[in-house]
């Protein structure tokens, strides 16, 4: 972990479903998270998965067909089902603007 | 902290950093002379492009809209064309020579290009003389017109380094400064909240606007960008969505509560007053910097998440990351490591004095980090096919 933070992921805002690694998090790993508004404020999660720096975890179970919100907005929509501490990327998010072609 | 630069007061009373003799291809045949003219007079700095030849309509007005402004810029003290027909060299010298700055065209039909290179390198030397001799006068960060941009986007662009240019553009603006951002295809997914933030509704419909129909162009041509948007690069860094990675984006333009956006400004157009302006543009990097120093930049404020590299002939290039593996691994083109951000070590008012400080030498003269490597990409943005 860098610096003394005692978090390892950061929230955008209250509303969001996602947090944002801040220093790689592993699988199994009891984390916390901090609000950008609330730095002090801190959220735990077990991590279901190694998680990349600057990738995001997910803070709820997520169903298949919901909306993702982060920044309290949606980024995008769950191709699967995502479990709390989940890794959220590519193979579970997809962007609810913008389909591939043959996806249509 | 030092808030004075040191620039160079242009004709037309406005305020230039750097001092080019610039020589200027009218079109992709005259590269070369315009080459072996800067390689003869020191001090000289050509522009190569591919372009300028059977374009037509729009395409063409934009073409000669970017070689214009780029050389009335005033990081240009004077400036050279060449072209292989006279008709078009004195159309971009004319518009050029508006600003009052020295200015000279060549064309090399009927002379070739020795006689050409021959003639241009000596008028060159003179422009040359006539741009060493300026001396530099003190001037305010806010006399400059500043292009903010972020590239090779990550999760940390969202997190920290486009809310440090926000809170930058915010405080240029509100001391009287003149700023422009853009990327029109990269606010899909956040264009409520960026049409919110324009001074008037006027503003924002015309912002949907263009931001709709370039959206069309794309899908008319049949394609999707779920391949481009969001690129490899971002999604190695953890962006997913298009929708994401606009969130993040639109953070660059400050609060809405803060500052309101102007003018919706077309591709390479200059702004009219002081004030923040979003300009129709491309994401690519070297296109956007290359539309702002056309359109009078002479600073580029540049956030980047993975690591571009992007510079400009004319226009420094500042580039910040939040990133602290990219800062680390990507050094030498990194100007301001924002990273401690994400660890408390910084708030976004003290990374924005760190930046401001950094922007204010490099406006004294200090060089950038794409500047001292030789970055110098000028990518003219192309709107169809020619003739």
């Amino acid at each position: 972990m860098k610096g003394d933070v005692e978090y390892k992921f950061l929230i955008h805002s209250e509303e969001d479903d996602v947090g944002v690694a801040v220093s790689p998090i592993t699988q199994g790993e009891k984390v916390k998270g901090a609000y950008l508004s609330n730095r002090d404020k801190l959220i735990e999660v077990v991590a279901q998965n190694d998680i990349p720096f600057g990738h995001k975890i997910a803070l709820r179970d997520i169903k298949e067909g919901e909306f993702v919100i982060k920044y309290g907005e949606k980024i995008g929509k769950a191709t699967r089902d995502i479990k709390r501490g989940e890794w959220v990327h590519t193979h579970n998010l997809h962007s609810a603007r913008w389909f591939k072609k043959e996806a249509k | 902290m030092k808030t004075k630069i040191l620039g160079y007061k242009r004709e037309n009373g406005k305020i230039g950093i750097r001092n080019y003799v610039l020589i200027i291809p009218v079109d992709d045949i005259s590269n070369n002379a315009c080459e072996k003219v800067a390689k003869n007079i020191e001090g000289t700095i050509a522009i190569p492009h591919p372009y300028g030849r059977l374009q037509f309509g729009r395409d063409l007005d934009l073409t000669f809209r970017t070689l214009i402004g780029t050389g009335s810029n005033p990081n240009v003290a004077a400036a050279i064309v060449i072209g292989i027909e006279p008709k078009w060299a004195k159309y971009i010298a004319d518009g050029i020579a508006k600003t009052g700055k020295p200015v000279a065209y060549f064309s090399i039909e009927k002379n070739g290009v020795l006689k050409t290179v021959e003639m241009a390198s000596r008028k060159a030397m003179e422009f040359v003389e006539y741009a060493t001799s300026l001396e530099k006068t003190e001037a305010e960060l806010k006399d400059l017109t500043i292009g903010i941009k972020c590239g090779e986007s990550d999760t940390t662009t969202g997190l920290a380094g486009n809310p440090t240019a926000g809170r930058i553009a915010e405080r240029l603006v509100l001391s009287g400064g003149t700023v422009i951002f853009g990327e029109t295809s990269e606010t899909t997914g956040a264009e409520h909240l960026l049409a919110e933030h324009f001074e008037t509704e006027a503003l924002a419909k015309e912002y949907l606007k263009i931001h709709r129909e370039y959206l069309k162009y794309i899908e008319d041509s049949g394609e999707d960008l779920m391949g481009s948007q969001p690129t490899q690069g971002n999604i190695a860094g953890g962006l997913t969505t298009i929708e994401e990675k606009a969130l993040g984006n639109i953070l660059k333009a400050g609060r809405k509560e803060k500052v309101k956006i102007k003018s919706v400004l077309d591709f390479a157009e200059a702004p009219k007053g002081p004030g923040l302006h979003f300009m129709n543009s491309s994401s690519a990097a070297a296109e956007f910097i290359t539309l702002m120093g056309a359109a009078g930049a002479t600073l580029q404020l540049f956030v980047t998440g993975q690591g571009n590299i992007v510079g400009n002939p004319i226009v420094p290039v500042v580039k910040i990351t939040a990133n602290p593996n990219t800062a680390k691994l990507m050094s030498e083109h990194i100007d301001v490591d924002v990273s401690g951000l994400l660890y408390r070590e910084l708030d976004l008012d003290t990374a924005a004095d760190k930046v401001m400080e950094y922007m204010v030498s490099v406006a004294r003269g200090k060089f950038t980090r794409a500047e001292i490597l030789g970055q110098k990409e000028f990518v003219i943005t192309r709107l169809h096919l020619t003739a």
